[in-house]
């Protein structure tokens, strides 16, 4: 008896491979940017005591600027996921019947 | 000790932190009785296994957001943080950012395929193609020793804050808080745990929010002002990067901690079964982050604002770790009344984060060594219940037990060690049992093991307990904290011990797996 899901099999794991993908990339994108903030901490200090105006140092600026980033990523994956994730599930669970 | 008490004795600032205050003391009982409220009204609603590990699977993303932040943010990084900045300045902004960032890990890696597929604890997923017996036993290993660090720490935490703050003595504060947990857990399960999580989130967010707000209003709502203030009264080098990260790879291998970390706490990763599908699962994350982000750029200002008008040394002659910094920057802006609330919240904080413990230790201990290595998958719902209920008994007295235990004792870095095994005994065996299919049992077993004990005898020959705990001279291992080697270790271990073991991948077997990962129960 021929399989009826294995065309189904097949599309859900082009899409895994598409979330892997960008699971993956946003995942590096938070190491490079935290790591790389924890790199300047350590190896340049005093490029992050610089003063941006008068009250506000690079340091304290990137600090923020790091918890922005984490939101804009967060953001950026649920919005990917909602929008086309969920659908191409929806549509390949949908084929099985 | 002698010399630094007789320096800081002259200024030591009028205060009424440790003084029986009536405000704080209502304020104190109020959350008692709420919390006890919630209880009463969750432990009617609480009769199946479902409902005690995962509330009914019926709480929704907003909701799991707040309380995945409530599960989060402890004692140590409302009071804690906020004690750092303002006696370090900008150093303290590093654990500031570095408690986020492993937010964004958890949701790209681990939110959605655990939700879809487990059903109470991590180690359903880890062990969901392997050998039952072997990996739920190592899994429970790395998950109680996640726990009891954590918990450790926290009732160290509560009773020497709560004797601080409302003047009751320390033991008396751990058998209240021992007392509260088993209350929250035992009768009303993860249905209570939840909301006492999500209304000290709310309480955290808003004392936060407006202590933050007051301090911003005396400067024209402009933080920088605030800090020029700081750099114009301590000098610029409290803007700047200080003594704390004096050795590079410390401070890497600390933010290795923190960001994988959280991937691997036991009490956040449960929160994700409590939520209807993956799709909520993926949202509560996204919420909870929000939420967190914003609390932690909330502490920027707490710290330069105490660090303003309080002064380091004053806040270090209430309290030498700096931890009441929060409370006394509260009084300074808005009196008792002010210092009471914040008081409260400071308590509620620390009950949600311990009855989040206690509920992941006694799953360990329930569902995956009792029914699933002792009855062999054989037990019924209601068995299931009465020994869930039972650990948590058991684990609310030991924590008692600890907690007076280690009185006295330098356990701050018991935190940094709960992440450090989290990160690299949990994580890893989570994330390869999730999408690499020739992971294997022994794999499994070998890589949460390495990862657990490795870090323990790693942080054991480290200067935090040969330096700092011995007084030793040097250590024989230099790093403070050991996530740099072991989750590496960790990975490295799972990967070669699975190769070497491994037989062919069924792919019928992996298909199945695929469809479960992205599909949940409905891919079956």
């Amino acid at each position: 008896m021929a399989d009826p899901t294995v065309g189904r099999d097949e599309r859900l794991r082009a899409l895994a491979r598409r979330r892997g993908w960008i699971a993956g990339i946003l995942t590096g994108a938070m190491i490079v940017v935290y790591f790389g903030f924890i790199a300047l901490i350590a190896f340049n200090p005093t490029l992050l005591g610089r003063r941006i105006g008068s009250g506000l140092s690079l340091g304290i600026l990137l600090g923020a600027m790091v918890i922005v980033a984490s939101w804009l990523l967060t953001w950026f994956y649920v919005r990917w996921a909602n929008k086309h994730y969920d659908a191409e599930l929806k549509s390949i669970s949908e084929a099985k019947s | 000790m002698l010399q630094a008490a007789a320096q800081a004795a002259p200024t030591a600032p009028q205060t009424a932190i440790g003084q029986p205050n009536a405000i704080a003391m209502v304020f104190f009982f109020a959350i008692i009785a709420i919390t006890l409220g919630i209880t009463y009204w969750a432990a009617r609603r609480t009769r199946t296994t479902e409902h005690f590990y995962a509330a009914g699977r019926t709480i929704s993303p907003v909701q799991n957001g707040f309380a995945l932040a409530g599960d989060y943010m402890s004692a140590a990084s409302f009071l804690g943080i906020a004690g750092l900045v303002s006696t370090t300045g900008f150093d303290g902004l590093i654990y500031s950012t570095g408690w986020l960032v492993g937010w964004p890990v958890v949701l790209f890696l681990i939110a959605e395929p655990l939700r879809n597929l487990g059903k109470y604890t991590f180690a359903d997923v880890v062990a969901l193609r392997l050998k039952q017996t072997p990996v739920r036993i190592a899994a429970a290993i790395g998950t109680l020793s996640t726990v009891v660090f954590y918990l450790i720490a926290q009732m160290v935490g509560a009773g020497g804050l709560i004797r601080l703050m409302f003047g009751i003595p320390y033991e008396t504060a751990i058998v209240i808080v021992g007392a509260a947990m088993i209350a929250y857990v035992l009768f009303g399960g993860m249905i209570a745990t939840t909301w006492v999580q999500i209304v000290k989130a709310g309480l955290l967010l808003g004392g936060a929010f407006a202590l933050a707000m007051l301090v911003l209003a005396r400067f024209g709502m402009n933080p920088a002002a605030l800090f020029g203030a700081a750099a114009e009264k301590y000098g610029a080098a409290v803007l700047a990067p200080g003594k704390l990260v004096s050795n590079p790879w410390d401070a890497i291998s600390l933010g290795m901690a923190l960001m994988f970390g959280t991937a691997g706490l036991p009490h956040i990763l449960m929160r994700f079964y409590t939520v209807p599908d993956a799709r909520s699962a993926r949202t509560s994350v996204f919420y909870a982050t929000g939420l967190i982000g914003f609390f932690y750029l909330l502490t920027f200002i707490l710290g330069f604002g105490a660090m303003v008008f309080v002064g380091p040394d004053a806040i270090r002659a209430v309290d030498r770790g700096g931890n009441m910094a929060a409370p006394l920057l509260a009084e300074f802006i808005g009196g008792t009344p002010f210092l009471g609330f914040i008081a409260a919240v400071a308590f509620a904080t620390i009950l949600a984060v311990v009855a989040g413990l206690a509920l992941a230790g006694a799953s360990a201990l329930s569902h995956d060594l009792w029914v699933n290595v002792v009855k062999s998958g054989h037990a019924s719902g209601t068995e299931e219940l009465k020994v869930a209920r039972a650990a948590t008994v058991v684990l609310g007295v030991a924590a008692v037990a600890l907690g007076i235990t280690f009185k006295g004792q330098n356990v701050a870095f018991m935190v940094s060690l709960a992440f450090a095994i989290a990160a690299s005994g949990n994580f890893p065996a989570l994330l390869m049992s999730i999408f690499w299919p020739r992971f294997t049992t022994a794999g499994a077993v070998a890589s949460i093991l390495t990862g657990t004990f490795g870090t323990l005898l790693l942080i054991w020959l480290s200067p935090t307990i040969q330096v700092d705990v011995f007084q030793r001279a040097e250590a024989w291992f230099p790093l403070k904290n050991p996530a740099l080697v072991t989750i590496p270790l960790s990975f490295a271990v799972g990967i070669v011990v699975s190769l070497s073991t491994s037989t062919a991948v069924n792919a019928a077997g992996d298909a199945h797996h695929q469809r479960r990962l992205h599909m949940g129960a409905s891919g079956d």
